[in-house]
């Protein structure tokens, strides 16, 4: 099967933010011995490369789908990546130090594309519900963001596949709504949000400015959290109580100075 | 470069976000159009010959330009050649559009922007960042602008 190495040669050096870089024991296929290489996570694609410094990377492990374990070995630090079918390999990784095996295995179980896109869609979730409970429209019923939480907080990979992303995108969703959250300025002009960045994927729109809320009051109401219409009663009461507490300055303002 | 064939061709016969039978070239001299199954699974779009279980090739979609071409034509090219296009013709316009903008979003790298958006959002509106609920709000790939190593 084809695959556009160049293109993942080139993913795997640019300056884009790698999720884990650092030197790790690979155990050889064939041979049992293990070979010290750089390695760097990007994504859900793991690269390795010869030396820190090679141009070019050895080679990548695919990594969606896959089960991150620790493993016993005679290598201190050992860990595995498993993947579900009867013939696939197991990576057999070595990390040089607890810590260093800690913060792989973490960062390896949560690498793939799936996992990434449950969070987004969660997020999403959660933004679309404050919006519309904070411009009294109706939220609809859903599942409460809970319901999540057995999925994310589990080291397997989640192979559920989900269907495709929601029409409404961030740069669709934030310019409309904007406009109806409490005390906020109009948005800037929505021409951000159809820009596209060099490699032509729809930008996030520009961050609107935001009024802040700015006594540790208001933010430890917002700190409760934002499951269910209790969120939304907690930050009504919370805008209320400011606006009222405005409203009386403005009108002692108006009646002038005391003495 | 080395790589899990097995787990790609594995994830070639997962269910997909989109599928289609599609007239497509490849980049290489004297390519025609044609008649593929086309395939996007996660971030990568693999490619049959229609009557093939197993696929001809698979793109990896990260750091790839989607342009609208001319009628029913958009094109994948990779910003490190984007002289060199995949074309792809649909069957009408709709489906093209339809396809561009699935392509758009097929990418591990927007969805990373998505989320690093979403979290700034609901952290300006409720003072408090969503990711803590899950403990992964110190994982380097939520951070905004996560250092290269």
């Amino acid at each position: 099967m084809k695959l556009n190495e160049r293109s993942l040669a080139f993913y795997a050096t640019c300056d884009s933010p790698a999720d884990n870089a650092g030197f790790l024991y690979k155990r050889g296929e064939r041979h049992t011995a293990y070979h010290r290489r750089w390695f760097v996570l990007k994504g859900n694609m793991l690269f390795y490369f010869e030396e820190r410094e090679s141009r070019e990377p050895v080679g990548v492990i695919v990594l969606e789908g896959c089960n991150v374990e620790l493993c016993d070995s005679a290598e201190d630090f050992a860990f595995a990546i498993r993947f579900g079918g009867t013939k696939s390999r197991t990576y057999v990784l070595a990390a040089e130090s607890q810590a260093a095996m800690e913060s792989w295995v973490k960062s390896l179980s949560r690498a793939s594309f799936d996992y990434m896109r449950l969070v987004v869609r969660e997020l999403e979730k959660q933004l679309q519900e404050m919006r519309w409970g904070l411009a009294g429209g109706c939220g609809g019923s859903r599942e409460s963001p809970g319901a999540w939480k057995p999925k994310l907080l589990g080291l397997e990979q989640s192979r559920e596949r989900l269907p495709a992303l929601p029409a409404v995108l961030p740069k669709e969703n934030g310019c409309a709504v904007w406009n109806n959250v409490l005390g906020v300025d109009q948005a800037p002009d929505t021409s951000g949000c159809g820009g596209h960045d060099d490699e032509g994927n729809p930008r996030p729109p520009p961050l609107p400015p935001r009024r802040r809320v700015s006594n540790g009051e208001a933010a430890s109401a917002g700190a409760a959290g934002v499951e269910g219409p209790s969120a939304f009663c907690r930050l009504h009461e919370q805008y209320s109580r400011e606006m009222a507490r405005l409203r009386q300055d403005w009108q002692q303002r108006r009646r002038g100075p005391r003495p | 470069m080395r790589y899990n064939e097995r787990e790609l061709l594995s994830l070639a016969r997962q269910p997909a976000e989109k599928a289609a039978e599609i007239r497509m070239s490849v980049p290489k001299k004297g390519s025609v159009l044609k008649k593929r199954l086309v395939k996007l699974v996660v971030n990568f779009l693999f490619y049959f010959r229609t009557d093939e279980a197993e696929p001809i090739g698979a793109l990896l979609l990260e750091h790839c330009r989607i342009t609208k071409e001319e009628e029913n034509v958009f094109s994948i090219s990779f910003i490190e050649e984007p002289e060199r296009k995949y074309c792809f013709e649909c069957a009408t316009e709709e489906q093209c559009q339809e396809w561009v903008e699935a392509l758009k979003r097929a990418s591990y790298e927007f969805l990373r922007r998505s989320l690093i958006f979403y979290r700034n959002e609901i952290q300006k509106m409720t003072g408090k960042d969503p990711l803590e609920q899950y403990g992964i709000s110190e994982e380097a790939r939520f951070q905004l602008g996560t250092p290269r190593q």
